[in-house]
């Protein structure tokens, strides 16, 4: 037998090399499919995580809406309503993304990661599938909350539409790889949980989904300039309101400007994008380690 | 002479400082029922997990089916089917959605795995409550139900960690009905773990494992033939004294076992009157049995593998799975 496994060809072949990538990607796509099942099954799970941005919405949002006035300008100005809109979306992208890749802690306390880690694909297909699955989840429940932009006042377009998905979906896909990243190395739900609140929270606080970071305290720009969330809301944000008050948001108190530089939903997706794949680059080493 | 399917070559693994398994070699021959027989934490899983791709050797070389389990972890994973000790399913799909999974990420053609998974899991009796999600399952079905999934691949190999532990004595019957009939009808290898004799038992052969060390590797009947004869427990009056007078009258050395002495004898049938006439402390009680694997592993450590060490872990088990079926 020792011979027979010595003679066998080392070199491994053009054929083979393309094997390994179709099963690469076949393995990608069975942990991204089996994420989406489990989520249409689970119809608590897609209401429960609804209500959160929705009660903010309308407990947070109405209070606070009268004595905010106008923002951004009182000629085609924003009410606060209209403007805290993208940013509950934004926070129900966060709050998904963020807490799904939970269920990796879960697959591993509940035995199922086994059955993955034993599987013949390698180590990175299993991260790369789990935060595309992840994010898929979440980029449909930000979608989802869509369907409120008519009672907040909110015009959209099919235009609209399109480009958010690109937008949610890649904001969507960075916060996950930080979710993944972090639950690579949690042994426990409830230390996973703990942690991801201190985490998630004040990324939601200081991503600009509340209040305009225009003139904010020193201190706070940079925070919410190093949070990542924050560019993908801005982004989000001038995407849903382009119809309904594009010209405010560029004004000097609601425009995300960056070293005076005003961001747009392209420059935004870049840096998130930078940001996903540092996110994932990690999260996929961490995966590979083998004890 | 039939092929060796597993290969281990002075297998270390560490874990720390702690040393799990101490310089294992040993060989499984294609077709074999390879049991490996030892108390908790005495490196069986370890080396499972090492033979399967999820642990590194800290040191020595394993293959199974002829590939290197470091240098060729996909081909190994690819002739392998596993059988953890905890149930490794997604509770929330449904039993065929479990093996769908597990043909797609073993890239099993849909045409090759329905029959397949058809076959099998009317084979485990399964095939009616397929569409039930994992969650409403038993611990015997879950089992079952991971014996039929791990072999969607058709692998060459089985390997199964304590695979009815936890389980009621009609589970485990079940189980073991699958087992031999899969044996009869591929000719699969099996790989098992087990604390239990009577699982040991029915191997081909036995690798006695204690402190991560083989301290034996033979056919039960073999290993049984390394003790001496049959096995005899008496209870006396005075301990010390027939101690003394078995020594004097037969020649023979009785070990102490809780208050009982315990004496190796060929023809323990015609031993026993004997020893009653020979004796004149008074004899409690006398029973005499063939060996075991119990006085084996007896014999070999000097201690005894206490099924009652399992007991205290298995509730745990049976907690931790209970609360698992009920999230």
């Amino acid at each position: 037998m020792a011979i027979e496994s010595a003679s066998k060809p080392e070199v491994i072949t053009v054929a083979e090399r393309g094997s390994e990538l179709s099963a690469a990607l076949n393995g990608i796509f069975t942990i991204w499919y089996r994420d989406i099942r489990r989520f249409g099954r689970d119809r608590s799970r897609m209401v429960g995580s609804l209500a959160t941005p929705i009660l903010f919405m309308l407990v947070f949002g109405s209070g606070l809406a009268p004595s905010m006035g106008a923002m951004g300008g009182a000629q085609g100005g924003l009410n606060y309503l209209q403007f805290m809109f993208p940013g509950i979306i934004g926070m129900t992208v966060l709050f998904t993304a963020m807490f799904s890749a939970m269920s990796l802690v879960y697959d591993r306390e509940f035995g199922f990661m086994k059955e993955v880690l034993v599987a013949p694909v390698p180590r990175w297909t299993i991260a790369v599938g789990k935060a595309l699955g992840t994010s898929t989840i979440a980029m449909i429940q930000g979608i989802i909350m869509l369907v409120l932009a008519p009672l907040v006042g909110v015009n959209l377009t099919v235009g609209t539409l399109v480009t958010l998905l690109p937008l949610t979906f890649v904001l969507a896909f960075s916060l996950s790889s930080l979710g993944l990243l972090i639950s690579a190395r949690m042994k426990s739900v409830q230390g996973f949980q703990l942690f991801m609140n201190f985490l998630t929270m004040p990324m939601f606080f200081l991503s600009g989904a509340l209040f305009p970071l225009g003139n904010l305290p020193s201190w706070l720009t940079v925070l919410t300039r190093i949070n990542p969330a924050t560019y993908g809301i801005d982004a989000i944000r001038q995407v849903v309101l382009a119809e309904t008050g594009g010209a405010a948001l560029a004004s000097q108190q609601l425009g995300l400007r960056v070293f005076g530089h005003l961001m747009t939903p392209w420059t935004d997706s870049l840096i998130v994008l930078a940001f996903g794949a540092v996110m994932i680059s990690l999260a996929v080493w961490a995966f590979s380690i083998q004890e | 002479m039939a092929n060796e399917i597993i290969t281990v070559n002075n297998l270390v693994r560490h874990y720390g400082k702690v040393v799990a398994v101490d310089d294992v070699s040993f060989n499984v021959k294609e077709g074999e029922l390879f049991g490996f027989l030892g108390p908790n934490g005495a490196g069986k899983s370890t080396t499972i997990n090492v033979l399967c791709t999820l642990l590194r050797p800290t040191a020595g070389s394993a293959s199974v089916n002829g590939y290197d389990v470091v240098k060729q972890q996909n081909a190994v994973r690819l002739s392998i089917g596993l059988i953890f000790q905890d149930p490794s399913l997604d509770i929330e799909l449904t039993a065929y959605e479990n093996l769908e999974f597990h043909a797609r990420i073993y890239n099993v053609p849909s045409e090759l795995w329905r029959p397949r998974g058809e076959s099998l899991m009317k084979m485990v009796d399964l095939w009616d409550r397929r569409n039930d999600l994992v969650k409403t399952y038993s611990g015997g079905m879950k089992r079952r139900l991971e014996i039929a999934r791990g072999l969607i691949h058709q692998p060459k190999v089985l390997f199964l960690d304590e695979p009815t532990i936890g389980l009621d004595p009609q589970s485990r019957e079940h189980i073991w009905r699958y087992l031999t009939n899969l044996r009869e009808q591929t000719g699969i290898t099996l790989f098992l773990t087990t604390h239990y004799m009577q699982e040991a038992e029915r191997c081909d052969r036995i690798a006695i494992i204690d402190h991560g060390k083989l301290v034996a590797l033979d056919t039960p009947a073999g290993l049984k033939a390394m003790v001496g004869g049959d096995i005899i427990t008496l209870h006396t009056a005075d301990n010390e004294q027939a101690t003394q007078q078995l020594r004097d009258i037969f020649g023979l050395e009785p070990a102490r076992e809780n208050g009982a002495l315990r004496l190796e004898v060929e023809q323990g049938e015609s031993f026993m009157p004997k020893v009653i006439q020979g004796l004149t402390v008074p004899v409690t009680s006398l029973s005499m049995h063939r060996p075991t694997l119990e006085d084996v592993f007896l014999n070999l450590t000097g201690r005894s593998i206490r099924e009652e060490e399992a007991s205290s872990k298995d509730t745990m088990r049976q907690w931790a799975r209970s609360r698992g079926r009920e999230r």
